[in-house]
């Protein structure tokens, strides 16, 4: 590398290093008024990178936020913030793997549902951004023949998303979406939860009880049948499993 | 003004707004008068849902400038060519008046950094800078306009003014430049020197639009004041003074109010499209003719 090409190259990661750790030397050619390194003017770098880092995951995930408070979240955010930059400049997929840091951070340990609303609200921004695609309509089941609907094999729609959680984080995440003291969830158990969005608005549903091995079975290329069959043993009527699906636009096209 | 065939007519030489989504059910209601919506092209940058849905409804009724904030063009490093290619398919798709970045870097090693960052401006810079230019332009097929930043620090390896370091780029790229009004009084107070002798050195003629914006105040290490790029509040007089001392020299360009933080509701967003293009006018009335805008 010819001298000056190695002096910029250097300028910069000085430059880097001493905005992404405030322990690092104020970088020696970057000057305020006095012609001397300012650690204040520094900051307002480094201060502009964590706000808005922090901002994006404020903006992702709002129920978590306020689970929390605000403080508290800042402070979890800041942490992964330190930790995790994004990997480009489309910060709309910045913070995917925000859930599995909250799971592992030890301050939030006596909230062991967090995590897990975190992952809702990182499946809703998912399907907020996901490609469009025309979702099946009942009607498009209605004009089949009768015979013909056991052999039917769907196309998952793209903004359709399958969440197994170990708390009732959709209970919680829904008691959230209005102002206001928010409802305890009714039971507090496992909760399966199906994120989708058919046409403009974000669709979550909480599956019942199979609904998610269903759901998965048809995704993965089963057949209704195919799909259906772990059902009758447990005496539930796959056609409401499958008429839920279809409401919720979890599907795209009849194959 | 642009002989860009991927892009649609210019943009209208009068004032447009940053596109907010909590903006556009008003908008899109009310179809106020307003010159064209700018819009941050990564946040766009999805595959689908209400963005896109909400840009393709503003589309059809207003024209619209593209805004990259993370292209990165100043860096040492090699440009991201998969963002070039996102940026292509952006311009596919809305066509819009214009493509405008900045003369900053945001991308380093550790990722991307989501601030625009300072460029020394040496001989070996502007060579980096000229280069990732023509590669842009190449990539997009689009003459783009290249914004001047507002900066905290600047760096001992500089050797040359940041005028001449503008002028010297557009003369060997062929783009053009973005004057952001507010930067220059921002970059002017926290170094110390005088905004009207910037823009006097600045390559006017090379202007393809204005931008405008508010700033916030604090002081550094040695207690002078320092302003900040906030963006979170209305223009303050001295950028709307300077506004009109740009507009008098150039006339009329598509000028932007941008207001992307404390973002206030639609009416008053509006009102301050409005207030510039009173400048404006004011600007160009003959002297003695001239009133309280």
């Amino acid at each position: 590398m010819p001298a000056e090409a190695k002096l910029i190259a250097s300028a910069l990661d000085a430059f880097a290093a001493a905005i992404l750790d405030p322990a690092a030397p104020l970088p020696g050619g970057a000057l305020g008024r006095e012609g001397v390194t300012d650690a204040r003017r520094i900051a307002v770098y480094r201060n502009n990178v964590a706000v808005g880092l922090i901002g994006s995951l404020e903006k992702r995930y709002p129920v978590t936020r306020r689970l929390v408070g605000d403080d508290f979240f800042r402070a979890m955010a800041g942490a992964y913030v330190a930790r995790r930059k994004p990997a480009s400049a489309v910060l709309i997929l910045y913070g995917e793997d925000f859930p599995d840091f909250v799971a592992g951070f030890a301050p939030a340990r006596d909230l062991p549902y967090l995590a897990d609303v975190a992952r809702l609200e990182n499946a809703w921004v998912e399907a907020y951004h996901a490609a469009e695609a025309e979702p099946v309509a009942l009607a498009d089941l209605a004009a089949l023949a009768p015979e013909r609907l056991l052999d039917l094999r769907f196309a998952v729609h793209p903004a359709t998303r399958l969440l197994a959680l170990a708390h009732p984080a959709g209970a919680i995440w829904a008691a959230h979406q209005t102002a206001g003291d928010p409802a305890q969830p009714d039971r507090w158990v496992p909760e399966d939860v199906l994120v989708t969005r058919p046409q403009a608005d974000v669709v979550v549903r909480v599956l019942p009880p199979r609904g998610l091995a269903f759901a998965r079975a048809l995704f993965d290329g089963a057949s209704l049948s195919e799909a259906a069959a772990p059902l009758a043993e447990a005496g539930d009527d796959p056609g409401l499993h499958l008429v839920g699906l279809i409401e919720a636009g979890a599907l795209s096209r009849i194959l | 003004m642009n002989a860009s065939p991927r892009l649609a007519p210019s943009l209208p030489a009068r004032a447009g707004v940053g596109l907010k989504p909590e903006h556009v059910e008003a908008i899109l209601a009310e179809r106020p008068d307003v010159g064209f919506f700018e819009i941050h092209a990564e946040n766009y940058m999805g595959a689908g849902g209400p963005p896109h849905r909400q840009l393709e409804a503003i589309r059809r009724l207003y024209p619209i400038s593209l805004h990259g904030v993370g292209l990165s063009i100043g860096s040492d490093r090699p440009l991201d060519k998969a963002h070039l290619r996102r940026l292509a398919a952006l311009i596919d798709r809305y066509r819009p008046g214009q493509f405008s970045e900045h003369l900053a870097w945001s991308t380093h090693d550790t990722g991307f950094l989501n601030d625009l960052l300072p460029v020394p401006y040496t001989q070996r810079t502007l060579q980096l800078v000229c280069d990732h230019v023509d590669e842009t332009q190449e990539a997009l097929g689009v003459r783009m306009l290249l914004e001047n930043p507002s900066t905290y620090v600047v760096f001992a390896e500089s050797e040359i003014p940041e005028t001449e370091f503008l002028r010297e780029i557009a003369r060997r790229t062929g783009c053009g430049l973005l004057l952001d009004v507010n930067n220059v009084e921002v970059s002017a107070v926290n170094h110390g020197y005088d905004p009207l002798a910037y823009l006097d050195a600045f390559p006017l003629d090379e202007v393809g639009e204005i931008h405008l914006a508010g700033y916030a105040e604090t002081v550094d290490d040695a207690g002078h004041p320092l302003c900040i790029d906030a963006h979170d509040s209305p223009v303050r007089p001295r950028v709307w003074d300077l506004y009109e001392y740009v507009v008098a020299r150039l006339g009329a360009r598509p000028t932007l109010v941008e207001w992307d933080n404390d973002v206030p509701a639609w009416p008053t967003l509006h009102e301050e499209a409005r207030r510039a293009d009173r400048h404006a006018r004011r600007a160009l009335a003959p002297k003695g003719l001239r009133h309280a805008g």
